[in-house]
């Protein structure tokens, strides 16, 4: 019998070698006469581990990585296709590594396990039961299963679900849509790239349901550019489900319609918003939009639209075919379900960890993460992309519930967690966030627009000792101004880890920059 | 540039037939033209304004709003670094200020051989395994300036493609 080795194929394993390592397999498991079948199976999220290489036993499926393809040999010798565990990269039953065995995982329950492009695989494992439930269902039935889950948008401003969906429905219309936000422009954010590159049944299935329940038959995933592998996978699984009657005019038999379609942004992190996004669907510079009107009442084409973030639809099929409750079991407060977290920048151990609302950051940093990558202490951690808070020591005892974060002018946003070690200058970072407004605004406001050029001078000044105390005074009144007159969350927010690195790292903005030290 | 990008007013239209019919066309179409010809010749805003009864000065605003569209032909290669905050935890400056120095040009820039332009992003999706770079439409992860030096002498040393 032919033996299964897995070998991830997603962007992070490629991006170590993984084309390299199943290559090598394949020649040499060949020369030794062994007969393998190689699958190329999502990544299990676990980063550090990529190439993550999986060999399927009677008893399971055991694990290898990072492996390269100069082990391959080394690793073959040993009895890696017998799951044998003594060579150094051997890490015993997949199942069994702690970083994966602690978490929750419903939303990521299967990636890495199957092939991404399987219809039978994902069938195999719990697939289109949602879809399948939904269909027995009235819209109105739907919107209330959703909205009883708890579940709340996962693109960063956690708004219900349920109750998006409810004004979609309730507006009558003669087109509706769907749109799927998978714009990611997060640093230290790709779950939604796990989800789209390793499971995109998910997501087409959750958009479906959505589609649904609020009697939309049309569907967009405006997709960023910067992602052309999850373009190419879910433009086939799109095909593929299509052919196999899970999109189309006649779903599964049932004489509803949904179609789905992937239009690619193009580098721009303000079309993550909304309302831009719209814009930019609709062909047109990506320029925020003033609300009201609602885009559930008038969104894309002046059409009641859902926009929704990727992790919040691929959230909707365990709803449906497991019950609201059995998602809304997990969590804290009015944070229901799982988050899922995104370990990055200068960690040991980084990757995607899906948990309950309610652990604290450090428990994910330290006994997840395993501390900083260098080895250096941790020093600070922004949470929630370039528009979140860094956070020093003293707030990483805080719960990961939206609320919590809140209360400290923080925010989880999309679940990206970027660790820094001693080494960082908080100056200099606060320089960025300023800097990457400047590049980012849409220009539509002032206090945005003017207000990030000038955060970048009045920080350089800052930094050249140039009337540090005024221009330190001017900064506080700067980020000021922008909260408090931006149209939108991109020059409210772009402040965020300005003031917070002003307030916890002072002394950053009492040297000279970097540059000028030697 | 190779045969296969050269483009004319005809496979210009072509492409922008292609696609017209569509709802909010003008994305995809320049999307198209850019992947076929490697930037959206000067030629073509006229005939994507008639096509799609706009003003030219509607398209170039289109065009001009984002950064991915450009409008003069890039090297052979695209090599594009993160420059956002899980990069730079992990080196991506110091990378930066590497690829710059090595290849001689700052971002938005061709090396005279016209082999590489050099591009910044914000962000890859690598996040935990940074720092990150993208070529073409690969991403490579935990690029030391050591690696990155070997890739770009890959690039620049590697025989002329026999071209579809
Ligand atoms: C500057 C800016 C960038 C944003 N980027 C994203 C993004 O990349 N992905 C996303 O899902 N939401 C993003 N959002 C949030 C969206 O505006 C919107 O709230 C979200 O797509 C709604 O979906 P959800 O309710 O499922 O979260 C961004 C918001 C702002 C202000
Ligand atoms: S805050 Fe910035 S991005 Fe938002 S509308 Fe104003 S200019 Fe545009
Ligand atoms: S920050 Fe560089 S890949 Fe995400």
């Amino acid at each position: 019998m032919s033996i299964r080795v897995f070998v991830p194929r997603d962007t992070t394993a490629l991006s170590l070698g993984a084309d390299a390592v199943a290559n090598r397999l394949a020649r040499e498991a060949a020369t030794r006469g062994h007969s393998i079948t190689l699958v190329r199976n999502g990544s299990r999220g676990l980063a550090w581990l990529e190439p993550l290489v999986e060999v399927e036993t009677p008893i399971g499926r055991f694990a290898y990585g990072p492996v390269s393809p100069n082990d391959v040999t080394a690793l073959l010798d040993s009895g890696l296709l017998e799951g044998n565990i003594s060579h150094p990269l051997a890490l015993g039953p997949t199942e069994e590594i702690a970083y994966l065995a602690r978490q929750q995982r419903l939303t990521f329950a299967r990636i890495g396990i199957t092939d991404p492009l399987s219809i039978e695989d994902y069938r195999a494992h719990t697939g289109f039961y949602g879809l399948e439930a939904a269909l027995q269902r009235e819209p109105q039935d739907i919107v209330e299963e959703v909205k009883a889950s708890g579940l709340r948008g996962r693109g960063g401003a956690a708004f219900p679900t349920g109750i998006k969906w409810q004004t979609v429905l309730d507006t009558p219309a003669d087109q509706k849509y769907i749109v799927c936000n998978a714009d990611e422009g997060d640093s230290g954010t790709f779950a939604d790239r796990l989800v789209m590159e390793c499971d995109p049944y998910m997501l087409i299935e959750g958009m479906t349901i959505a589609g649904l329940a609020v009697k939309a038959t049309q569907g967009y995933i405006y997709l960023r550019s910067e992602y052309p592998l999850a373009k190419e996978i879910l433009d086939e699984a799109i095909a593929r489900a299509e052919q196999a009657g899970y999109l189309g005019d006649n779903l599964c038999g049932s004489g509803r319609a949904f179609h789905l379609e992937v239009r690619l942004g193009a580098g721009a992190y303000i079309c993550g918003e909304e309302t831009s996004l719209l814009e930019s669907l609709e062909g047109k510079r990506g320029l925020v939009r003033f609300k009201p009107p609602l885009p559930a009442i008038e969104g894309l084409f002046g059409r009641p639209t859902v926009v929704n973030n990727v992790l919040s639809l691929a959230a909707v099929p365990f709803i449906l075919a497991e019950g609201a409750e059995a998602y809304a079991t997990h969590g804290m407060g009015r944070s229901r379900g799982t988050l899922a977290l995104q370990l990055a920048g200068n960690v040991k151990r980084g990757g995607l960890v899906e948990l309950a609302f309610g652990a604290t950051l450090r428990t994910l940093m330290e006994e997840f993460g395993g501390g900083t990558l260098s080895g250096k202490p941790l020093r600070a951690v922004q949470v929630g992309g370039p528009l979140g808070a860094y956070l020093p020591e003293s707030q990483w005892d805080l719960p990961l519930d939206y609320e919590a974060f809140a209360a400290e002018s923080a925010v989880l946003g999309h679940g990206g967690v970027v660790m820094f070690d001693e080494s960082v200058d908080m100056a200099e970072q606060a320089r960025f966030s300023m800097e990457f407004c400047k590049v980012e605004s849409c220009g539509k406001c002032t206090p945005c627009r003017i207000g990030s050029t000038r955060g970048v001078e009045v920080i350089d000044r800052i930094r050249a000792n140039q009337n540090r105390e005024a221009n330190l005074a001017l900064l506080h009144d700067l980020c000021e101004t922008m909260v408090d007159g931006s149209l939108c969350a991109m020059g409210g927010m772009a402040p965020f880890p300005v003031q917070s690195a002003l307030a916890h790292f002072p002394d950053d903005f009492q040297r000279a920059a970097n540059g000028d030290r030697s | 540039m190779n045969e296969s990008r050269e483009w004319s007013s005809q496979s210009i239209q072509a492409e922008i037939n292609a696609l017209k019919h569509k709802p909010g066309a003008l994305l995809p179409i320049l999307h198209a033209l850019q992947d076929r010809f490697g930037f959206i010749p000067s030629d073509a805003i006229p005939l994507i304004a008639e096509s799609l009864q706009q003003t030219r000065a509607e398209v170039h605003g289109v065009i001009s709003f984002y950064h991915h569209f450009r409008t003069a032909p890039p090297g052979r290669h695209v090599v594009q670094i993160c420059r956002a905050e899980a990069c730079q935890a992990v080196g991506a400056r110091q990378l930066e200020a590497h690829a710059k120095a090595h290849l001689g040009i700052d971002y938005h820039q061709t090396t005279s051989d016209r082999e590489i332009t050099l591009e910044a992003v914000y962000c890859l999706g690598n996040c935990a395994c940074g720092p990150s770079i993208r070529v073409d439409d690969s991403v490579r992860g935990r690029v030391t300036p050591e690696a990155f030096d070997a890739l770009m002498d890959e690039l620049q040393t590697r025989p002329l493609e026999v071209m579809g």
